[in-house]
C-alpha cells in the first residue's frame, strides 16, 4: 500500500517510492537521505496537520505537513 | 597567507573543531545552525599561519538555501577543506563530501563523533575509506580533542581526489561506499534514545515541555537568588561598603565627585540601588543584581542547548506557531532573546526567509526582557509576588500573540515549513558547558557593565544639566494622563535606551505603587531595545525597516502603557 509520510502511522516503516515536489525543495528532502528506496520510520506526528518526524539510518527529520504529504512511501499491509 | 575552510552537514561539530584548532572560543550547541556567522580564526601551521574559516553547516552545495550559497561562494576562496563527517551519518554525510571533492579543492577529512558512532554500534574501516575517497580520513572526537593533532599533521596531505558518477547515480554510488566501508552492529534503544522520542510525541512531548519550562524556571530563580543572598549581597555589604564608606567622608557628601562615584545618601546611608553613583549603584546593578541571574540563565540554557533539546521544542511548537505567522524554530531565537538580546537577533538567521527573520527579531525586542532587565524586574515587583509580577508577564505574553497575528495579517506571506534536521540527545560534555557559559558571562561582564556605568554617569550629568528634570516636564501630560507615571520616570526612560537594567532601577526611588510599577516596566520593555541591540537590528536589516519598527514600537508602548493604566 502507498501513502504519504502524512498519512502513516507513528511507528510505522515503509520504503520511500516517490517524491512529489518542487525540484529545488525534494532534493534538500534527498539530502538529509529520504529519497526513492530509502526505509523511513515514521517517530512522532503533532496534532492539527502538525510537522511529522521520520527516522532515515541515523538521522532523525522533522518535516512539515504539506511537505510530509508529498513523500509517499510503500508500507506493508 | 593560506585560507583553510570548515565545512560539512550542519551540527556536526565544525565549531568545536575550529575552537580546538585556533584556541578561539566560539558558541557550540546541538542544534542545526548554531553557527549563523563565519567565523575566521588563526591556526599554526608549522612554522606558517594559516587562516581557518568556519562555514556554516549545509547539506548540499546547492543554491537551495542562502546557507548553501554562502558556502558555495565561500569554497572559492579556500586553499584546503577540512571536511567534517559525523561518523554516525555516513551516508549523509558523504554526499556533501562526494560534492567537495568534485569541485576540485585539496580534501581532508575529520571523522567527527567517532566515540558516539562506536556506541551506536557503527564500525567505519578507516583504510577501505580513505581508498574509496583517496583523501586522508581522521578520527576525531572535538570535545576532547582526540585526533586533531592527526589531522593537523596530516594536513598537507590533503588533495583533489574524485569520483565521477552521473547525478542519477549518485545515491547508489554513495550506498556502495558505506555498505562496503561500515558494518552496524543491532542494539538496544538507550535510556536517551527512549527520552529523544517521548520529548517529540505530543502526548508527552507536551508535558515533559511544560515541566522542563518549569524546572528551568525554578532553577534560574534559585541559582539567582542563592548568589545574590548567599556570595553577592555579603560582598557588598561586608567588603564594599566600608571602602566606600570611607570614601564617602573624605569626599563629603554634596561635592560633585561624591556625586558622581557615591552619589547621593538616601537617609543618610549609601543605597546600592538608589545612590546612582558610580562605584555604587553603577557597580550593584551589574555585579550584584544582574549577573547572578546571568550566570544562573546561561547555565540552565546552555544545559537544554547541549542536550539537543531546543529543536523538538521547535517541533512541539510549530502548529501553533504557524497558526501565528511563524515558523516553530522561531522559539531559538525567542529564548536566546531572554539571555539577552543580542543573540537572540544574531540566532533569527536560523530562519529561512528575510521576513521571518525581522517579524522574528521585532517581537522578541518589543516582547521579550532581557535577562538583565528581568533581574531587576524581579527585585522591584518580586516582593509584590504575583500580583506584582503576573500582570507583568501576562501583559508581555498577549501583546506577543497579538503583535504576531497582527504581522501575519499586514505583512502577508509564506511562512516556510518546517524541515530540519533533529539532532539525537548528548549527554552535556561539561567542560564544554563551562566552557561557554564562561564566555557568555565574561561577555556581560566586558560588554554590558561599561554600559552600565556610561549610563550611571549619564544620569548624573543629566541632572546636573537640568535636562532630566525639563524633559519631565515637557512631557509630563503624556506621562501622568496616558501612563500614570510621575514626570521623574522620564529619566528611566531616556536611560532606558541605553541600559535596560539601569532604567528599571532609577524606578527604585521614585515611590511607585504597584500599579505604576508594572505600568513603567512594560513601557521600558516595550518600548525600544536598548542602544546595543538597535545597533544589531540596523546591521541586519537596514534603517528603512527599523524605522517603521521604531515608530511601531513607541505607538504600542504608549497603547499598552494606557491600557494597563486604565484596567488594572
Amino acid at each position: 500500500m502507498i501513502v504519504s509520510l502524512a498519512e502513516m502511522a507513528p511507528g510505522q516503516t515503509g520504503i520511500v517510492v516517490s517524491l512529489e515536489g518542487g525540484h529545488g525543495m525534494m532534493r534538500r528532502i534527498a539530502a538529509m537521505g529520504i529519497r526513492r528506496g530509502a526505509a523511513v520510520t515514521k517517530t512522532s506526528s503533532q496534532p492539527f496537520r502538525g510537522p511529522v518526524s521520520v527516522q532515515v539510518g541515523n538521522t532523525e527529520v522533522a518535516l512539515g505537513f504539506g511537505l510530509a504529504r508529498r513523500v509517499m512511501v510503500e508500507v506493508p499491509g | 597567507m593560506k585560507r583553510i575552510l570548515l565545512m560539512g552537514n550542519p551540527n556536526v561539530g565544525k565549531s568545536v573543531v575550529f575552537s580546538r584548532l585556533t584556541g578561539v572560543d566560539v558558541i557550540v550547541s546541538n542544534y542545526p545552525g548554531t553557527t549563523v556567522e563565519l567565523t575566521k580564526g588563526r591556526m599554526k601551521l608549522g612554522d606558517e599561519v594559516a587562516q581557518l574559516i568556519d562555514v556554516p553547516g549545509t547539506y548540499t552545495l546547492g543554491p537551495t538555501t542562502p546557507a548553501e550559497q554562502v558556502a558555495t561562494e565561500m569554497m572559492v576562496e579556500g586553499d584546503v577543506i577540512i571536511n567534517v563527517v559525523d561518523a554516525t551519518n555516513l551516508e549523509r554525510n558523504l554526499n556533501l563530501t562526494l560534492q567537495l571533492l568534485n569541485a576540485g579543492k585539496p580534501v581532508i577529512v575529520a571523522l567527527n563523533m567517532w566515540d558516539s558512532a562506536q556506541h551506536k554500534g557503527i564500525q567505519i574501516d578507516l583504510v577501505k575509506l580513505e581508498k574509496r575517497l583517496g583523501v586522508p580520513v581522521v578520527p576525531t572526537i572535538a570535545p576532547s580533542g582526540e585526533g586533531i593533532s592527526q589531522l593537523v599533521a596530516r594536513l598537507d596531505e590533503a588533495t583533489t581526489g574524485s569520483i565521477p558518477f552521473d547525478e542519477e547515480q549518485r545515491w547508489s554510488v554513495l550506498g556502495g561506499i558505506v555498505e562496503e566501508v561500515q558494518t552496524v552492529t543491532r542494539r538496544h534503544h538507550t535510556f536517551l534514545e527512549r527520552l529523544a522520542d517521548l520529548s517529540l510525541k505530543p502526548e508527552t512531548g507536551v508535558p515533559l515541555a511544560i515541566v522542563a519550562g518549569l524546572v528551568a524556571f525554578a532553577l534560574i530563580r534559585v541559582i539567582g537568588e542563592g548568589l545574590i543572598s548567599l556570595v553577592f549581597n555579603p560582598l557588598f555589604d561586608k567588603l564594599w561598603l566600608p571602602v566606600i564608606s570611607g570614601l564617602s567622608a573624605i569626599l563629603q557628601p554634596g561635592t560633585f565627585w561624591h556625586e558622581l562615584l557615591i552619589g547621593h545618601l538616601v537617609d543618610g546611608q549609601i543605597h546600592w540601588v538608589e545612590s546612582m553613583g558610580l562605584l555604587t549603584t553603577g557597580l550593584y546593578v551589574p555585579l550584584a543584581m544582574v549577573l547572578p541571574y546571568i550566570f544562573a540563565f546561561y547555565l540552565v540554557l546552555g544545559l537544554i542547548e547541549d542536550i539537543g533539546y531546543l529543536p523538538r521544542l521547535g517541533v512541539l511548537v510549530d502548529t501553533i506557531m504557524h497558526r501565528l505567522g511563524m515558523h516553530g524554530l522561531s522559539v531559538i531565537p525567542m529564548l536566546l532573546g531572554l539571555g539577552c538580546n543580542i543573540p537572540g537577533v544574531l540566532a533569527t538567521r536560523i530562519l529561512e526567509t528575510r521576513r521571518q527573520r525581522f517579524r522574528a527579531a521585532i517581537l522578541m525586542s518589543i516582547c521579550v526582557p532581557c535577562m538583565a532587565q528581568l533581574a531587576v524586574i524581579v527585585a522591584l515587583l518580586g516582593p509584590y509576588g504575583v500580583r506584582g509580577l503576573a500582570p507583568l508577564f501576562v501583559t508581555l505574553a498577549v501583546l506577543w500573540v497579538v503583535l504576531s497575528l497582527g504581522f501575519k495579517y499586514l505583512l502577508p506571506g509564506e511562512t516556510p515549513e518546517m524541515f530540519t534536521e533533529i539532532p539525537p540527545y548528548r549527554t552535556p560534555y561539561l567542560p564544554a558547558v563551562a566552557q561557554k557559559l564562561w564566555m557568555r558571562v565574561r561577555q556581560f561582564i566586558r560588554e554590558a557593565v561599561p554600559f552600565v556605568l556610561l549610563g550611571v554617569g549619564l544620569v548624573n550629568i543629566l541632572y546636573v544639566l537640568n535636562v532630566i528634570q525639563v524633559l519631565g516636564r515637557w512631557l509630563e501630560p503624556v506621562l501622568t494622563s496616558v501612563l500614570g507615571l510621575p514626570p521623574e520616570a522620564v529619566g528611566a526612560l531616556l536611560i532606558g535606551f541605553l541600559r535596560k537594567d539601569v532604567a528599571v532601577g532609577m524606578l527604585a526611588p521614585l515611590g511607585l505603587g504597584v500599579k505604576q510599577l508594572i505600568v513603567a516596566c512594560v513601557v521600558l520593555t516595550v518600548y525600544f531595545p536598548c542602544a546595543a541591540t538597535f545597533a544589531v537590528l540596523l546591521r541586519e536589516f537596514g534603517l528603512r525597516r527599523m524605522a517603521k519598527a521604531a515608530l511601531l514600537m513607541t505607538v504600542v508602548a504608549l497603547g499598552v502603557g494606557g491600557l494597563l493604566n486604565l484596567i488594572l
